[in-house]
């Protein structure tokens, strides 16, 4: 659905996107995940036609953004970071002014209001001046502003940042109730809401992507080298040792102690990707120890992003 | 055309939902009317010619006023992106926020066709020059929109956009007063690109191509020239 191809663009010298290239398909949910200044509200900004790339093409559905950006502008809704609205106006007056910009037709356009104030949560604060809202009520007209056309992509940048919990909650709740339907793009620091939330990560440094891959598998790479917490009472530690090594004696276990319980903590770790944990529960079946504890540590997309993007 | 009506439409309610309108408008009328009733009775005749000669320089400090928020405020609080966004072009934006201030500004000297008006009834006035002065002023107000809009377009700042905007449209006003610092083969060119001449041969009620394409070249260029910020904008 959307193709970039060597997308590159410099800001005076400053080289905020190197050469970058992606697919997105339809339908798919992907998360544009980097640190701060990695390029990410660039490359949505280029996406959305707002920036002009220094090199390189997108194409939507084989319109050129160079050539074609008004054909991917209706195709397009885009919420900017902390979505920037005319904050004199009402919010009934700023989605209707949308609506007639955007082309809904006059008949249809009161109905397209009613079902975006529902699906946003608007009803409310029709009447209101947007400056009188808050930032979690502002993010939701900037939602009802890029939804109106009810376009096939959505662009969102950062559309949690500067939310409270409760907010944050609610504006994923739509966001993964529209993407059953719809392409989207978002981009986010927050790791855990790109894996709760996408399909794809794409994880940006320096305006470089440094992955790019399902969210299950970059979570799945990170088992590798894992380690097993063991909590054990009643038994010796040699013992214990001796009997898991017969699992697998390339098995690095380390003993981190006993408590006042009595019970003993092993952190086992392997460095293959096999979950040796059914093992270790076998063996210790024979015995008559008792399990207190017994933990698999991955690897979270938190140790992922920092590894691919810290300095040096 | 339906976009720069949209967007036109929507500036032009904008003037009116905040105090900005009401505030200028006033100004405008108390300053204009004070200089010219008071000196009307003693001139005694029943004309407009110095309210009229008395409006290049008065718009060249309040049209940037008008227009001085058009850009600057949208790109300050970064509406401005959402605006780029939406499917409209350059061309779209430029001549809607145009024609929004255009039109305030024909709104703002609405009010002051009661000057007309009283005055045909204590004496005998000369309609031509009248309507002359009014379209005259459509026009001049129409180019120092074009030249405020572009100054708006190059700064995140309201008040630098004001400042440049008066400069340049006041430079306007007065470069043909200036006349006599400029070499002899020059002064003709440098002339012509007064606009207080332009506007006062068409206040006189002759309507002159050569002064109608002054101003609307001024116009076209201006709006071209914010066209082009936004286009190195992006």
């Amino acid at each position: 659905m959307i193709q970039v191809e060597n997308l590159t663009k410099y800001y005076s010298d400053f080289c905020a996107v190197d050469n970058i290239t992606l697919e997105i398909k339809k339908g798919e949910i992907l998360g544009l995940l980097g640190p701060n200044g990695a390029g990410k509200t660039t490359i949505l900004r280029m996406l959305t036609g707002f920036f002009k790339p220094t090199s390189g093409t997108i194409d939507v559905e084989q319109n050129s953004i160079l050539t074609d950006s008004l054909n991917i502008k209706k195709m397009i809704g885009y919420l900017p970071e902390s979505a920037p609205l005319y904050h004199n106006m009402l919010v009934y007056d700023y989605l209707e002014y949308v609506a007639k910009v955007k082309g809904v037709e006059k008949e249809k356009r009161m109905d397209r209001l009613r079902e975006l104030s529902d699906l946003c949560g608007l009803s409310g604060i029709m009447h209101k001046s947007i400056e009188e809202l808050s930032k979690g009520l502002k993010q939701r007209v900037g939602l009802a502003h890029a939804m109106m056309t009810d376009p096939e992509i959505l662009i969102l940048d950062e559309p949690t940042s500067g939310l409270d919990p409760n907010q944050i909650a609610e504006i994923r709740k739509i966001i993964r109730r529209i993407g059953r339907r719809k392409t989207i793009v978002f981009s986010t620091h927050i790791l855990s809401e790109a894996e709760a939330t996408c399909d794809r990560i794409v994880i940006l440094n320096r305006g470089r992507v440094v992955a790019d891959d399902t969210t299950a598998n970059l979570t799945k790479g990170a088992y590798r080298g894992a380690c097993i917490r063991l909590s054990l009472c009643s038994a010796e530690e040699k013992e214990v040792t001796s009997l898991l090594k017969e699992i697998d004696p390339e098995l690095k276990i380390v003993t981190l102690g006993s408590d006042d319980s009595g019970a003993v903590s092993f952190d086992i770790k392997s460095s293959s990707s096999k979950d040796f944990r059914k093992d270790i529960y076998l063996k210790i079946r024979e015995t008559d120890w008792i399990i207190l504890e017994m933990s698999r540590e991955s690897h979270t997309l938190e140790k992922i992003f920092q590894e691919l993007t810290m300095e040096n | 055309m339906r976009q720069i009506m949209n967007i036109a439409v929507k500036e032009f309610k904008d003037y009116f939902i905040s105090p900005i309108a009401y505030i200028v408008i006033s100004l405008f009328l108390v300053v204009t009317g004070w200089f010219f009733f008071s000196t009307f009775f003693i001139f005694d005749s029943a004309d407009m010619r110095r309210f009229f000669s008395l409006l290049p320089l008065i718009f060249s400090f309040v049209i940037p006023a008008v227009t001085m928020r058009l850009f600057s405020e949208e790109m300050n609080i970064g509406s401005y992106e959402t605006l780029l966004t939406m499917p409209v072009s350059f061309v779209d934006i430029a001549v809607g926020k145009f024609a929004a201030a255009l039109i305030f500004t024909a709104c703002m000297l609405l009010p002051t066709v009661s000057y007309p008006i009283s005055i045909a009834f204590v004496g005998d006035m000369d309609l031509g020059p009248v309507l002359g002065g009014y379209i005259g002023a459509i026009l001049l107000g129409g180019a120092y929109c074009a030249v405020g809009i572009l100054a708006s377009s190059l700064t995140r700042n309201q008040i630098v956009a004001f400042i440049l905007g008066a400069a340049i449209c006041f430079t306007l006003t007065i470069i043909d007063k200036l006349l006599f610092f400029v070499p002899g083969p020059l002064a003709g060119i440098v002339g012509f690109l007064g606009s207080d001449t332009h506007f006062a041969s068409i206040a006189k009620g002759v309507v002159d191509s050569r002064d109608l394409i002054y101003f609307v070249s001024v116009m076209v260029l201006g709006l071209f020239g914010t066209n082009l910020v936004m286009k190195e904008k992006n």
